[in-house]
């Protein structure tokens, strides 16, 4: 009994960590940058359908299935995920800042509309199956299994973290959110907006993708039905709610909604009857979307808001 | 060649162009992108669904229809009082959530409140009427010749007339009542507006009754000619932005081209690659517009 309850903990918190890892990428354009991305949901699959393309074994119905290294399936879900990014930063960010919003929402429709439709590459409908899993050897032993993807999600969320600390606490991130809170004065100190935007929305697209792919490795199975917008929401919430502009917030907030999430829908899976399941899942989603306004009105800070400090130099004295 | 394709490419395109009218005026007046403009697309048409079913009970179902068309009065006095719901539903959510944000002054937090919004209303449906497709009619209608080899229904002749109508009323109203003229001002500059003794507040009421009313009847529109669905509003979500951006943000006869030119657009691009990529057109044109002209075709800004 125990030892299910922690297998179940380890299995909980390896989904709720891989939601974190996205809530760090959109942190990168939202938090730092003020950057909207309703896209969420397309990045996310593109990593995770580009590594499980590369690490599946060959299949003869489907293109590729290249049987290659799971690490080398990651490391190009961030590249591709990065490079769909680039390729809409490129066309919007020099535009009015909706304009990101409206396009990126574009292209999650059309990635959802691609990974249905395009069989022979995605499988349609039925998805990819037969993603290699991390430890997959410690199969039988489910405890043994899932504490040693926690361990390694773990460690992958804290080298993701710290990276990202490193970088917004630099020259980089000060950089972004002097452009995010004044772009004329930024500009005057001859930084170009349009770059650093850009670099900030390729960044975290692609830590998005990255987290797709850990995502899809872990499940072992992907179809498009996983990357509707309700995911992308649901990453917004854990950000909005946990601090946007903190890179903890953004692990607290994916943690807690998570559980949230998990434990209401277990109770309605408990409480409501069958034919009655898919109406109490829009039921939570229309709590969550309240939520979310209500904090935006009410605390816009989150848990954990943004610490405002101009310098290390100027705290520490 | 068949040109049948541009016939229902036009209808879809009509409706289109009417929910891009709301977008857009909301865009310029209230200068966010409104996600949540589909949903009021679906909660219009769901509310007009519901008012039918109750006056064709309240008369015990002998209401009959309008000549050759496939709907009774019940549909068209329930269209006009759903889009005056409409319109307060969406005075309602400013009150309860924009205008909260309106005065700390960020738009990308209102196009976020917009987002979270539009999926709370959408849930909502979904929990009161299921994601089963729902009908004003069963009916399956004649088409008859229209020219060209073209065959339409009666349905969608009374719709790309009522579309006109609408267009009509819209243009006299933007550019001639009181109202227009003071929504056009705080469009062009809201300060100076402001300054000059328009009253903002009313201004932004108008415009979102505005926005319901034409989403209603660009949904029921949807509904009658295809179906009822919780999603048709957010599946019509980029179809509309893209013929908003197309026609220039703030430009009413904009909207409506840009609507027609999706529209068909989407129609020839069934003929070719078959409907399964039918949704990516909109995008396509997006991001032809974006890299080409981002003013789009009528716009003045940037």
């Amino acid at each position: 009994m125990i030892l299910d309850l922690i297998t179940y903990g380890a299995f909980f918190l390896v989904t709720a960590l891989s939601y974190g890892i996205i809530c760090l990428g959109l942190n990168v354009q939202w938090g730092q940058t003020g950057l909207f991305n309703v896209g969420v949901a397309g990045f996310v699959a593109i990593g995770a359908y580009t590594s499980a393309l590369l690490t599946t074994p060959d299949v003869v119905e489907r293109f590729g299935g290249f049987d290659l290294p799971i690490w080398i399936g990651w490391i190009s879900a961030a590249f591709v995920s990065g490079l769909a990014a680039a390729f809409i930063g490129v066309i919007t960010l020099r535009l009015r800042a909706d304009y990101l919003a409206i396009t990126t929402f574009g292209i999650a429709i059309t990635i959802q509309l691609v990974v249905l439709n395009a069989i022979t590459i995605t499988g349609g409908p039925f998805g990819i199956g037969f993603i290699p899993r991390p430890f997959s050897g410690l199969q039988e032993h489910p405890l043994l299994f899932n504490l040693a993807n926690l361990s390694l999600v773990c460690g992958i969320t804290g080298g993701v973290y710290y990276a990202l600390e490193r970088l917004i606490h630099g020259p980089w991130g000060r950089v972004l959110r002097a452009i995010r809170e004044d772009e004329a004065a930024a500009a005057s100190l001859g930084k170009n907006a349009k770059v650093f935007r850009l670099q900030a929305f390729v960044l975290g697209s692609a830590v998005m993708g990255f987290a797709g792919a850990i995502q899809a490795h872990f499940i072992g199975f992907i179809a498009p039905e996983n990357y509707l917008s309700a995911i992308t929401f649901q990453v917004w919430a854990m950000l909005i709610i946990g601090g946007s502009g903190n890179n903890r917030g953004a692990l607290l907030g994916a943690i807690l909604v998570w559980a949230l999430w998990s434990i209401t829908g277990a109770a309605l899976g408990l409480i409501v009857p069958a034919e009655y399941q898919a109406r109490a899942a829009a039921l939570q989603i229309v709590f969550i979307g309240i939520g979310l306004a209500a904090i935006l009105v009410v605390r816009p800070r989150g848990l954990l808001g943004e610490v405002t400090k101009v310098s290390r130099v100027l705290i520490d004295r | 060649m068949n040109l049948q394709f541009l016939a229902d490419g036009v209808v879809m395109g009509a409706l289109i162009g009417l929910g891009a009218v709301g977008v857009t005026l909301s865009y310029s007046i209230l200068r966010f992108a409104n996600f949540a403009h589909g949903e009021f697309i679906a909660w219009g048409t769901y509310m007009t669904l519901v008012l039918t079913t109750a006056i064709s009970t309240l008369f015990g179902g002998h209401t009959g229809t309008i000549g050759p068309l496939s709907f009774g009065w019940p549909l068209l006095v329930a269209g006009v009082a759903a889009a005056a719901l409409t319109g307060g539903l969406a005075v309602a959510l400013d009150r309860l959530l924009f205008s909260k944000l309106r005065s700390k002054g960020n738009a990308i937090v209102m196009v976020m409140a917009s987002f979270g919004a539009s999926m709370a209303l959408r849930s909502l449906l979904e929990f009161i009427f299921t994601s089963r497709p729902a009908y004003f009619t069963r009916d399956i209608q004649m088409a008859v010749p229209a020219g060209l080899g073209i065959r339409l229904t009666p349905d969608q002749f009374f719709l790309i007339f009522l579309t006109m109508i609408i267009v009509v009323v819209m243009d006299r109203f933007l550019s001639l009542s009181a109202t227009g003229r003071a929504m056009r001002a705080v469009s062009e500059n809201p300060i100076l507006a402001r300054v000059a003794g328009v009253d903002v507040e009313r201004v932004i009421r108008a415009t979102w009754i505005i926005a319901g009313i034409l989403a209603t009847a660009s949904g029921v529109m949807l509904g009658v000619t295809v179906q009822i669905r919780p999603f048709m509003g957010f599946d019509l979500l980029l179809p509309l932005f893209a013929a908003a951006i197309l026609g220039g943000i703030g430009s009413m006869s904009g909207a409506m081209l840009g609507g027609l030119i999706v529209g068909v657009a989407e129609a020839v691009a069934v003929q070719i690659v078959g409907a399964d990529y039918r949704a990516a057109v909109a995008f396509l044109i997006l991001i032809a517009v974006l890299l080409v002209k981002p003013s789009g075709l009528f716009g003045v800004r940037e």
